[in-house]
């Protein structure tokens, strides 16, 4: 349960940290509407306020610094200064990084944890900066005894009192005197309730003192002329009787004073019963019942009709802090400010959805193709039909996907924060500008997406943008900008980051791949494969490292992640002007487009967007190349043949040689050109991707499975880890560069 | 009250008995979704011997074991004789080849036995107890120790 | 009968905690997300306690208290402020505009529980 409760406030917490970031951003801006400084004020508080319920001190203890300095922004006591506005964005980043640590563990840079705690303080004044951890509910009083306070329930209160005769032998005699003022009603305080809550603590005789009340001529309806004194015997501190009175201290005449008795022998059902019968008397009331009861008797005369059990009745207290626009309800208007009303619903019910719409989708090609079996004649009507179904399939499958699509802002916004840290790190003066942030993507791209993101940002401002005064002697101006934009362009989503840094260092990279021996020394590269270079696995070097991109990283794994989504990733440079990466990644995770073919007697699914063309091959196609390489030949280049069911395993590679079947050309994200040798193609389908995540562990060349019109499963192939597992990938002979300089 | 309500129960639980290569083995009747005839798999590539493949129950892709070969027995040749035990491991489905079903055997919690030692580390791991039934023995498989759902790759 | 609690807090995580500790009490429970929904939920919910936050978008927990005790229907209903600010002048203001008492973030259950106790009699 509590975990359940921690994790709703992580997941909170990431909408604060983002609405906060907006916030800022916004201000940055220039946006003056104190609504987005409250805005900003309320995510750091209510951040704070739930990482108190969770013990998370360091949190709040951060939280508390940020939203005083805040609140005195609000309050206009801090003028919003670019130096403060940059501050308030390294406290915002530095409380999502403490958001991070309190959830996943982990260490937080201690030093700039104190460096930013010491730049918030020189804003705070010395008198308001105290610490505020009270216990609840005891605020205003000294109540030293709280954590003592025993809280009664239904068993203790039918027992009189909690029976802790053993442990604490001494009892105290309480004489309490209790007169609430007029003002006391207006607060919704019960007189009774308190009295009840009194006599949890012990036993208690109460005493109504109606020798106040006038003669009904001269009685003022708003005053209050009864009080009560109260005997009460109990094993409780003095602060426990003083924390019943806690919320109408000011509002009553209340003296508590106090005898030291002998502990009464056993405080029995009677005492207690009799304790909440007198005050049952009292007020005529049975505490069981929360229904209203008839008025009490001593002022049955006086008392309209209220209701609430009150004692004294209120109707209209003139004198009470109520007044403020009493009978005027305020207009209301609703400010329609907030977002449109949205659903928050479990993922795991929109897979199922989605799992559950993929299953109609195969179906109806069940359908289609048990009706195209049956061989009964004129079926064109039913095909009508049932060509109308798969179009509400594919209708229901669009809206549920779109369930899952998600706008990119969030992630966009999270990047700003690492331009900014990538900037300070290495002293260069970065914007990050987004485009197209309202661009929807799955969910899971979007998760995926951002270390690859984070990754080329880092690298754009590292390698990409130059510093200051370089930027100047180049006639630019002196702040960097980073563009990044997101966009839909024919069914695929695109994402670039541009920037207008230097662009790449061909020769230096050229020079880099050679000296690391990813390239031949003679190798004949074209600009753009050069600039590709820097997605080669092995490429970042040592020297590279800096404290950011570096880390002994390279794109290579930027690569490898866009990939694993499906989708490509290249970089295009102009000296002197910039460099642009490009993601391109399906629309969808959930359907591809997939060739249906055999291969080692299994069927499987190939995406269609890794081949180039397909073909029917014949032995005059084919040569050998040393023991068991073979090329094959297409018009006049040569091409090296991978036998998939070789390459899984599916038989024995000695059996019997390369037979000549049906080829799909390939072609890698490097350019590298593979033909896949399999048994046969069937047909061009869409079909719903099936994670075998969790079913099984990684299997080389096979990325997800799918459920064919026949209710079979057939996986779905990844070409290039079928080439990488194959010795295909050992020569190229079509490639100017190639590994083989490495072996 | 319901965990009043499982002690109950758990005083005298059903198990389904069947067979593996030959040998009596059993699972907690709870602990099984569905019985199923065997049909051909999909086989998936570069899987360890005692994986057959995977199936499509329903639409959900869910990894077949061959128990014989799990447990260091013969592997088994499948054919339309077979069932499957559907279970559920940390929430996942995943199919169990056996033999055949026996029946259900009523079994209370005192007459399980521990499995006495014996030279075979798969056995000990395996199995969780043993209990005498119709002059037999019944071997009460340790579903956790058998199946190790992979982690969640991403 | 079940004591009913309406609790008025932008903070989900706040509410969840709200919400398992009442209902684990045996409070019926409802929540509203800002001021503005607590005092248009007041009607139907016609609960015996108010919780309210301060910090909230669209009418904060002052506007509640004033908007529900100028209301012949709320005037007496007990409203407790939810709110981290335990500044004296905070709760003075609160209390000026009406509020029957206040639990100070973070709260312990029992802490919670003592303080509805005394604003409704609830015997939990």
């Amino acid at each position: 349960m509590a975990g359940s409760i921690q994790d709703t406030f992580f997941e909170e917490c990431e909408e604060l940290l983002e609405a906060m970031d907006e916030g800022l951003t916004a201000i940055e801006g220039g946006d003056q509407d104190p609504e987005i400084v409250n805005a900003v004020f309320r995510a750091v508080h209510s951040i704070k306020g739930g990482a108190g319920a969770f013990g998370m001190e360091e949190l709040v203890a951060f939280a508390h610094k940020f939203e005083t300095v805040f609140d005195d922004v609000r309050s206009n006591k801090l003028q919003l200064d670019p130096k403060l506005i940059q501050l308030l964005f390294r406290a915002s980043d530095h409380l999502a990084d403490l958001v991070t640590r309190a959830r996943d563990g982990g260490q937080t840079d201690a030093e700039h944890h104190d460096v930013l705690i010491k730049a918030l303080e020189e804003y705070i004044d010395e008198e308001e900066e105290e610490i505020v951890f009270e216990p609840m509910g005891f605020g205003g009083l000294d109540m030293g005894g709280l954590p003592d306070l025993p809280l009664p329930d239904l068993d203790a209160m039918a027992g009189g009192m909690i029976d802790t005769a053993s442990t604490t032998p001494m009892e105290t005699l309480y004489k309490v005197r209790f007169h609430p003022l007029k003002e006391m009603f207006a607060t919704g305080n019960e007189p009774f309730f308190l009295l009840q809550a009194l006599s949890d603590l012990g036993t208690m005789d109460v005493t109504l003192d109606d020798s106040e009340l006038p003669g009904f001529d001269v009685m003022d309806l708003d005053e209050n002329y009864l009080a009560w004194n109260i005997e009460l015997r109990s094993k409780e501190p003095r602060s426990a009787v003083e924390a019943v009175f806690e919320f109408v201290e000011g509002l009553c005449e209340l003296t508590i004073d106090t005898e030291e008795v002998e502990a009464s022998e056993v405080p029995g059902d009677a005492d207690g019963d009799a304790a909440l019968s007198a005050l049952n008397d009292a007020f005529g009331t049975a505490p069981a019942e929360d229904e209203p009861v008839a008025a009490p008797a001593p002022l049955a005369e006086v008392a309209p009709e209220e209701p609430k059990p009150a004692p004294v009745a209120e109707p209209k207290p003139a004198a009470a802090p109520v007044k403020a626009e009493e009978n005027t309800p305020p207009p209301a208007k609703s400010e329609s400010r907030g977002p449109k009303p949205t659903l928050r619903v479990e993922l795991e019910r929109v897979d199922r959805l989605i799992n559950a719409v993929g299953e109609l989708i195969i179906n109806h090609s069940m359908l289609a193709q048990q009706i195209a079996n049956l061989d009964a004649g004129d079926v064109r009507d039913v095909e009508i039909e049932l060509e109308g179904f798969k179009n509400l399939a594919r209708d229901i499958q669009e809206g549920v996907m779109a369930i899952r699509a998600q706008p990119v802002k969030p992630l966009f916004q999270r990047m700003a924060r690492i331009v900014r840290e990538a900037s300070s790190a290495t002293g260069k003066n970065c914007k990050l500008v987004t485009e197209g942030e309202a661009t929807e993507v799955d969910k899971t791209v979007i998760e995926r997406l951002s270390d690859p993101l984070t990754h080329i940002l880092r690298n754009a401002v590292d390698h990409g943008v130059e510093k200051p005064e370089d930027r100047e002697a180049a006639g630019k101006s002196k702040m960097g900008e980073i563009r990044l934009s997101a966009s839909h362009r024919s069914g695929s989503v695109y994402i670039e980051v541009r920037d207008d840094g230097a662009g790449v260092n061909r020769p230096r990279v050229k020079q880099i791949a050679i000296d690391k021996g990813l390239i031949p020394e003679n190798a004949e590269l074209t600009d753009n494969e050069i600039d590709n270079l820097l997605f080669l696995p092995g490429f970042s070097t040592a020297k590279e490292i800096s404290n950011l991109s570096g880390r002994g990283v390279g794109m290579d794994v930027v690569k490898n992640a866009v990939t694993s989504l499906g989708g490509r990733v290249n970089v295009t440079s102009t000296p002197g002007k910039g460099s642009v990466f490009s993601i391109i990644l399906p629309l969808t995770l959930a359907v591809m487009d997939g060739m249906v073919v055999s291969v080692g007697g299994q069927t499987m699914v190939v995406p269609i967007t890794s081949i180039v063309e397909t073909m029917r091959g014949n032995d005059e196609m084919l040569s050998n190349l040393g023991a068991d390489g073979t090329l094959l030949s297409i018009r006049g280049s040569f091409v090296p043949v991978c036998d998939v069911a070789n390459a899984l395993g599916l038989k024995d590679p000695f059996s019997d040689h390369q037979q000549p079947g049906v080829f799909l050309l390939v072609e890698t994200e490097t350019g590298q050109r593979c033909a896949l040798a399999v048994d046969d193609i069937h047909d061009q389908r869409q079909v719903v991707i099936k994670s075998l995540d969790g079913v099984c562990g990684n299997i080389d060349g096979v990325s997800a499975a799918t459920i064919l019109g026949d209710g079979k499963i057939a996986m779905i192939l990844d070409p290039e880890s079928i080439i990488a597992a194959s010795p295909a990938a050992a020569f190229d002979p079509d490639r100017r560069m190639s590994n083989a300089s490495a072996s | 009250m319901q965990a009043q309500a499982e002690l109950r129960h758990a005083e005298h639980s059903e198990f389904v008995s069947f067979t593996v290569t030959g040998q009596a083995f059993c699972l907690q009747i709870k602990q099984i979704r569905e019985i199923r005839r065997w049909s051909p798999v999909t086989v998936l590539p570069h899987a360890p011997h005692d994986v057959l493949g995977v199936m499509n129950l329903r639409g959900a892709v869910i990894p077949i074991y061959d128990l014989s070969a799990r447990f260091g027995l013969e592997t088994t040749e499948a054919s339309e004789r077979n069932v499957v035990i559907v279970v559920a491991v940390q929430d996942k489905p995943v199919g169990l080849l056996a033999e055949s079903v026996s029946e259900i055997i009523s079994i209370n919690p005192d007459d399980i036995q521990e499995t006495p030692a014996v030279d075979s580390r798969n056995t000990m791991e395996f199995i969780q107890g043993i209990i005498s039934h119709d002059g037999g023995m019944v071997r009460i498989i340790n579903l956790e120790a058998v199946i190790s759902v992979p982690e969640q790759v991403f | 009968m079940k004591t009913k609690v309406l609790a008025i807090d932008d903070s989900r995580t706040i509410r969840n905690l709200l919400a398992a500790t009442l209902e684990e009490a045996g409070f019926e429970y409802h929540c509203a997300v800002d001021g503005r929904e607590g005092v248009d939920m007041y009607t139907d919910v016609d609960p015996d306690v108010v919780i309210t936050d301060i910090n909230m978008p669209n009418l904060d927990g002052f506007g509640v208290i004033e908007e529900l005790r100028g209301d012949d229907f709320a005037s007496k209903v007990p409203i407790l402020v939810l709110t981290t600010e335990s500044a004296p002048e905070m709760k003075a203001r609160a209390r000026g505009a009406g509020a029957t008492g206040w639990i100070t973030k973070p709260f312990d259950d029992d802490s919670l529980i003592f303080a509805l106790k005394r604003v409704t009699g609830a015997a939990m």
